[in-house]
């Protein structure tokens, strides 16, 4: 019941030996993810976690432990080198929660992942988390989570754990939930999402949390009217933001016209979602979607 | 991190950009000299992070240094308002005096990074000198858009399709074709987030320079520019945002009464939008981040407070990474240090959030506690 991520999951965590590293691989860990390796250069050889073992580089600890998906924590200016890595040692599967990536480092990274069969998620964005096999890969609490059909993909982090909230509230189970991050480059934008859920079998309606910024929405609007039949409810913030100004997230800016809430939503509503009016009104609007 | 006009010239002029001769006056015994060196005649500018300068009186062709030096004293020290400095206005602590010259004709360009394509783009339009977006949007046929392989960088064949795209004359291509070569490695190699030429233009004797240059640096790729920090004009920001930025805190200030304080950007927007729909007005935008601990927590806090506007505050916070305790911590801390006392509203939610509730209580902090966004909502107009 799942995308991207479930029991088959094997779990490596780049810079495990960090603060933020260290902290989360342990709440992966406590949930139920299968976290085989971590890597942090200099410190192979070592054991954290109890049992986990520490490798020098990706490609030691592929080979010795069949680590499968890569969970990114080093810092912005190590970030790239750390995806490169991954990808160059045939990860499938990559996150990167780092925030504050240079740009021109993710332009450079998404060039090189042209055409290798790696993808990656984020950077600057919370994981994923597949309730219903135990699997979390991120930041997310997880006890808020439970096993069900609805998936959720946002650019945020606490307004997914939020949406997620509202949405356990009332009963309403989560197959896979995705946080794609709030840089204006990223490895995976909501259509790739979508079209996952769409393929799932076990995912039955959809949940797209956007902002402003950019045209990731807008894309997602024109893939949803040409393919996607299952129910979706939309909601997008900064429906109150200034123009020009940076939100946090690097992307939400209003550089124009298309990075407006309001043009996000028309588009989204034009194909066939069901829109959020206010962040208040996230499970009230999923649970009338759903009959 | 948005340059002044005179500073992103001289970072293009340094990639080979052809940049109208000039320099920059701080008074007006500056300014005469400046006019001077450049014959007598000169265009005074004011340097400003905004755009519009021409339309509000910040611009002006001098025909003597004497009136360079007199327009210049009138402008510096003083604050120009423009449509996009808001009513506030942005000061004037310097100018830029540059050569006149006879303009034949007047295109755009720019550069950024196309977040649906991944990749660079290079933006041109004949339409010269107006806002790209509103040519964008009543005549979009004449935005030429060329997307760059970073790979490989810009390739000589592609300037010479945005020169054909603009109908420039032949023997203008090869000039062209070398100026946005120019501006790409000035946008890579500095990290921009943005490099606009509006307009370039070509002079009646075959020149062609950039006459307006604005260039923003990516925030996040500082850490490899040191030396450019000293180009940042703080003068030129809301001075609580500058004090946020200096504690890492991704503060806006807004119009509004209702100080917000929440964890995460996404959320931080979300709870924006519901002080919104309450009928309020949000007084700011506050995301204190992830990692944040008690006394970041506090330091946000008070920096909020000393917007006077502020007479009510929410505090939003989904514990993931940020523990509860430690938000509610600080809010203790914050307003013990406080000296005035809005009226507070607050949600914990996640990470030990019982332990924060405890904190709450145990403090005979007088808040209003709630559960849901509705009930923050119904809250805020009470």
């Amino acid at each position: 019941m799942s995308i991207l991520v479930d029991k088959n999951t094997r779990l490596l965590v780049q810079g495990i030996t960090g603060r933020e590293g260290s902290f989360h691989a342990e709440r992966c860990k406590a949930y139920g993810t299968n976290l085989v390796a971590g890597v942090t250069p200099g410190k192979g050889g070592s054991t954290v976690l109890d049992d986990v073992p520490v490798f020098d580089t990706v490609e030691h600890a592929i080979a010795e432990t069949g680590a499968n998906v890569s969970l990114i924590f080093v810092p912005p200016p190590f970030a790239a080198d750390a995806i490169l890595e991954s990808a160059d040692a045939g990860i499938p599967l990559v996150i990167c929660i780092t925030e504050g990536v240079p740009v021109k480092d993710s332009t450079f990274v998404m060039r090189y992942l042209e055409g290798k069969n790696t993808r990656l998620i984020g950077p600057n964005c919370p994981g994923l988390i597949t309730p219903g096999d135990h699997t979390k890969v991120g930041i997310m609490p997880g006890n808020i989570h439970i096993s069900g059909t609805t998936g959720v993909v946002s650019r945020s982090g606490t307004l997914t754990y939020e949406a997620v909230g509202q949405l356990t509230a009332r009963g309403i189970g989560q197959s896979t939930c995705v946080g794609i991050g709030g840089d204006p480059v990223s490895g995976t934008v909501f259509v790739d999402v979508l079209k996952a859920f769409n393929e799932d079998p076990d995912t039955e309606s959809i949940v797209l949390i956007g902002e402003i910024g950019g045209t990731k929405e807008q894309e997602a609007a024109a893939y949803i009217k040409e393919y996607v039949r299952k129910p979706i409810a939309s909601l997008i913030v900064g429906q109150t933001a200034p123009a020009g100004r940076r939100m946090g997230h690097a992307g939400a800016v209003i550089t124009g016209t298309a990075a407006l809430a309001s043009e996000k939503m028309k588009a989204l509503e034009d194909a066939g979602c069901h829109i959020i009016p206010t962040p208040a009104d996230i499970g009230r609007v999923v649970q009338e979607m759903l009959g | 991190m948005k340059l002044h006009e005179y500073q992103a010239k001289a970072l293009l002029a340094e990639f080979g950009v052809p940049v109208p001769e000039g320099s920059v006056a701080s008074n007006a015994a500056e300014a005469i000299e400046a006019t001077k060196n450049l014959g007598g005649t000169s265009v005074v500018k004011a340097q400003v992070h905004a755009g519009g300068r021409g339309k509000a009186g910040g611009v002006k062709v001098v025909t003597s240094p004497e009136e360079a030096g007199a327009f210049a004293d009138s402008l510096i020290g003083t604050t120009l308002v423009t449509f996009q400095t808001g009513p506030a206005g942005a000061p004037v602590h310097k100018v830029l005096c540059e050569q006149t010259m006879d303009i034949e004709r007047e295109i755009y360009i720019s550069i950024t990074t196309d977040g649906g394509r991944k990749r660079p783009v290079v933006i041109a339009s004949s339409e010269g000198g107006m806002e790209i977006e509103e040519v964008a949007q009543n005549e979009p046929e004449k935005v030429f858009t060329e997307p760059i392989d970073p790979a490989i960088g810009f390739q000589p064949y592609q300037g010479r399709k945005i020169a054909g795209a603009l109908n420039l004359p032949a023997d203008q291509v090869r000039p062209f074709v070398t100026l946005v070569d120019a501006c790409y490695r000035a946008y890579m190699d500095s990290d921009s987030s943005m490099i606009e030429i509006n307009p370039l233009v070509l002079t009646k004797d075959g020149k062609m320079l950039a006459l307006d240059a604005k260039v923003s640096i990516d925030d996040d790729a500082m850490f490899r520019h040191k030396m450019m920090a000293g180009l940042r004009d703080t003068s030129q920001e809301d001075s609580l945002e500058v004090q946020a930025s200096e504690a890492d805190i991704a503060y806006v200030k807004l119009d509004g009464n209702v100080g917000c304080m929440v964890n995460g950007a996404g959320l931080a927007m979300a709870t924006m939008d519901t002080v919104k729909f309450a009928g309020a007005e949000p007084a700011n935008f506050l995301d204190v981040g992830g990692g944040a601990g008690e006394e970041k927590i506090s330091h946000a806090i008070l920096l909020m407070l000393s917007d006077s506007n502020v007479t009510k505050v929410l505090v939003n916070i989904f514990g993931g990474i940020l523990r509860c305790d430690i938000a509610a911590r600080g809010l203790v801390d914050a307003y013990a240090k406080a000296d005035r006392r809005p009226p507070l509203i607050v949600r914990l939610l996640g990470t030990n959030v019982e332990e924060g509730k405890q904190i709450l209580a145990d403090s005979n902090l007088e808040l209003t506690l709630v559960d849901t966004l509705e009930e923050a909502a119904a809250a805020i107009i009470k």
